[in-house]
């Protein structure tokens, strides 16, 4: 047998002081970029803010400069450019400037660059422009289900456990997805549909390993009579610890190849899974169980199925 | 023993060779026609196979104040007749517009007669002062409410004319809510010619040049209160520059494109360009007639949203109810002129909130990159099975293969469509496929260590993990449901295959491996196992 972990006796419960700190510190920053989000200042993406973005493709290398100087000109000089280089790609992003009455500028943008830069012909690879009112219902939605979610996933597990352990749980699910905007927001990256996805992917995928945990502890608690709560849990976590981190790395494989090798669209949604991953194996062992023992104290009465 | 193992290999193999039969066709062309046409496909969605997605605000405001200023034009037109004389006209809101005329009958005899020509509209009498009274006028809301719905599904169904006109497989145009209409363009190419063709209102009216009225005056502002000021756009076939010249042209439309009949391209007319000839229907030939006999020797414009195409004078009166417009058209232009002319206009002008064109070249790109990271992801999620668990390992490999091809069978029964993130869903869904498999073999470690024989701890293993394995499957299907009723067309797709996959998980992870095992263990019980 090739064992990652073997017969480990890490006392967790005892670390929960450290583990708290970290995860405190997390979901701070998380909520306050949850705020920045909602009012529109944390570096949204164009689905999210409304606007525009266009990717060309161009034959030969062009001059970031002389293209932001005819964008200038043209009065789009709050345009974000970005270049994927080695490919003579351009991204051109343009924020929705919240004025409600904002005209589409994709196609006088593209003209305009056509013209002006008749050397180097270039074709269209993508335009996407999003009035300001599809942005804020698209925000809307995602909200709705963020919270839709959080409700089902918690009916689920005080269905399925007791609800303290639904609630536990919740909180787990919660942190991982604080911490994840926290991280994002510190890192400036940009936040899209597709991150909004991620969050919710990994609502749910965290919350298998911590039923893992959970179904071990209740188990636990049934056969071992004696001992306090923390004790079990201590022990439950260790004997799952191996197929927790296996579980987690079988996905965090497929995640990091998309990662690598998924391209330019793909790169910000594989980012937020691989992170979120890792956040997720983290709180189901160091947050959602000592949140349980925190509440339900180290009594051993039995979990009810 | 042996009857449960054979009943379970014979759903494995039934399912996978009708999960072949259906995936097949989905994956290569070169299969006979007879197949291909009974079989349901995999849809690539527009981010992998390139097209137009448009998102339209129908300005229905609009459509109702046009319909009431084409009331309000129409009913001066009546005081004119019956010597009414109106000193004012303005504006009410809500579909309405107010009349005022000098002091006596003038107002209530006005009230009478508009009442009795115009039973759409609510007709009252404003307030009388000493300079003169005023008839304020209002469309019934019946009619107003008939403009709102008539705004929405007329210009669905307008729409779907020019693109099938245009020529796009399968196009996707509906209704969304009160006031929006999506419109989805897979493939498309030339991706703004396709923008221009459907958002275009294409109003076509024919109107007559105010000779009496000076450019000059009506530029100050001096607008004779019957007419407008409207430009000719025209471009220079050699330089290529555009130049706008106005015009006073009356308010007035004489005709209107609802009486064209059929509208055709011409080519290699006097100029070398090409131009559009439309023949009207017998109402229309009717009124051209008379308005060309009336008007010989005036200019006639002919405007199409409020641009002046062409305004050319007429030589004699004109009785066949065919017309030509002319103007410096690129073969492209006079085709996509004669197609909104023949699909008609839109009653109520568009604009467009969401446009969303991935160009072919992308699209092709992306699956080119989705395909090669899946294949990377499920190569190296399979090694590493392999190598951590042994031959456990490897029969989890068998199991996801099938995973992977019920997944894909399943999307093709379903006509599901496939996006780049539902790509990066069946990757995902690789990882977490193994992970039930995960967590049985820890069990059976569990069960090994404790001193159970082989078959005992597999059955055991199998038999205690079964309920964290389906937990771990709602929670992760919970999500991908919400994201479904949630999420827009890409992010649909990432919840599909996600979805799908887990659920197809089960079956797999649980039935397909544990038959392997049952398999070995019924031909000779199993001393010893790799895992």
């Amino acid at each position: 047998m090739i064992e990652l972990v073997k017969n480990t006796k890490i006392d967790f419960m005892g670390l929960k002081k450290y583990a708290f700190s970290l995860s405190a510190i997390l979901v701070i920053l998380g909520i306050v970029g949850t705020v920045q989000i909602y009012r529109g200042k944390a570096n949204l993406g164009i689905d999210l803010a409304g606007g525009t973005s266009i990717q060309l493709k161009f034959q030969k290398p062009f001059s970031m400069d002389e293209i932001r100087s005819l964008l200038a000109k043209a009065g789009h000089g709050e345009a974000t450019l970005q270049e994927v280089s080695g490919e003579n790609i351009l991204l051109v992003k343009l924020r929705a400037s919240g004025k409600q009455d904002e005209k589409m500028v994709a196609e006088p943008m593209v003209n305009l660059l056509r013209q002006s830069l008749p050397g180097n012909p270039f074709v269209v690879e993508s335009i996407s422009e999003i009035g300001p009112a599809i942005g804020h219902k698209l925000r809307q939605d995602a909200a709705l289900a963020m919270l839709v979610s959080a409700l089902a996933i918690i009916s689920y597990l005080a269905w399925r456990f007791e609800f303290k352990f639904g609630v536990a749980a919740a909180i787990a699910t919660f942190h991982d997805i604080f911490a994840m905007v926290g991280i994002f927001w510190i890192l400036r990256i940009e936040k899209d549909l597709l991150f909004i996805t991620a969050l919710l992917t990994i609502g749910g995928y965290s919350l298998t390993d911590t039923v893992v945990v959970f179904d071990r502890i209740r188990e636990n608690i049934r056969l071992r009579k004696k001992g306090t709560f923390s004790e079990t849990i201590n022990l439950s976590v260790n004997e799952v610890l191996s197929r927790t981190i296996v579980t987690s790395l079988t996905v965090f494989i497929a995640v990091v190849t998309l990662l690598v090798f998924g391209g330019i669209v793909l790169h910000n949604f594989a980012l937020a899974l691989a992170i979120g991953i890792v956040i997720g194996t983290y709180s189901s062992i160091f947050v959602a169980s000592p949140v349980v023992a925190l509440w339900r104290g180290e009594k051993m009465t039995e979990v009810k199925r | 023993m042996w009857k449960s193992i054979n009943g379970r290999i014979t759903l494995i193999a039934v399912l996978t060779a009708v999960s072949i039969i259906v995936l097949v066709p989905s994956l290569t062309d070169r299969v006979p026609a007879g197949w291909k046409d009974r079989v349901p496909k995999i849809n690539l969605g527009l981010d992998l196979q390139g097209g137009v997605f448009l998102r339209l605000a129908v300005e229905i405001d609009k459509a109702i104040e046009n319909t009431s200023m084409r009331y309000a034009d129409d009913a001066r037109a009546v005081c004119r007749e019956k010597a009414l004389p109106v000193l004012a006209f303005q504006k009410a809101g809500d579909g309405g517009f107010s009349l005022r005329f000098p002091p006596g009958d003038f107002a209530s005899r006005a009230q009478a007669i508009l009442k009795e020509e115009f039973p759409s509209l609510d007709v009252a009498l404003g307030e009388v002062k000493a300079d003169g009274a005023t008839v304020i006028a209002r469309m019934k809301p019946a009619e107003i409410q008939a403009i709102r719905t008539n705004a929405v599904v007329q210009g669905v169904e307008t729409i779907r004319n020019r693109i099938d006109q245009f020529g796009v497989r399968e196009p996707q145009i509906i209704a969304e809510g009160e006031d929006r209409i999506v419109v989805q363009l897979p493939g498309v190419k030339d991706q703004q010619r396709a923008i221009e063709l459907v958002g275009k209102t294409a109003l076509l009216e024919f109107k007559l040049v105010d000779d009496g009225a000076s450019v000059e005056e009506a530029l100050k502002g001096n607008v004779p209160e019957d007419a407008q000021v409207l430009y000719q756009k025209s471009v220079d076939p050699q330089s290529g520059r555009a130049t706008k010249t106005p015009m006073v042209v009356k308010k007035r439309a004489l005709l209107t494109g609802d009486t064209i009949k059929t509208a055709k391209v011409n080519f290699g007319n006097q100029a070398g360009g090409a131009h559009v000839s439309l023949s009207f229907d017998t109402r229309g030939a009717k009124v051209f007639d008379r308005v060309t006999a009336e008007n010989v020797k005036r200019r006639l414009a002919i405007v199409l949203d409020d641009t002046i195409y062409s305004a050319p004078v007429i030589q004699e009166r004109i009785s066949g109810g065919e017309a030509q417009i002319t103007g410096s058209f690129t073969p492209e232009e006079a085709t996509d002129l004669a197609i909104v002319l023949r699909a008609g206009s839109l009653p109520a002008p568009v604009k467009v909130i969401q446009n969303v064109s991935i160009g072919p070249s992308l699209g092709l790109d992306s699956i080119q990159k989705g395909v090669r990271a899946a294949l990377i992801g499920a190569l190296l999620v399979v090694v590493f099975m392999a190598f951590y668990y042994k031959f456990a390992g490897m029969v989890a490999d068998f199991a996801l293969i099938f995973n992977i091809l019920f997944l894909l069978s399943g999307m093709a029964a379903f006509s599901a469509t496939l996006t780049l993130p539902g790509i990066a869903g069946i990757i995902l869904a690789i990882g977490m496929a193994v992970d039930s498999n995960v967590l049985i073999f820890e069990r059976i470690r569990e069960e090994i260590r404790a001193k159970k024989t082989i078959r005992a701890a597999i059955d055991a293993g199998y038999d205690k993990a079964f309920w964290t394995v389906v937990d771990s499957h709602v929670t992760t299907l919970i999500t991908a449901l919400i994201l479904f009723q949630f999420g827009t067309g890409p992010i649909k797709g990432f919840a599909v295959t996600l979805s799908m996959g887990v659920a197809i998980n089960l079956f797999t992870a649980l039935v397909c491996t544990k038959v392997v095992f049952d398999y070995l263990n019924a031909k000779k019980p199993m001393q010893a196992l790799g895992i």
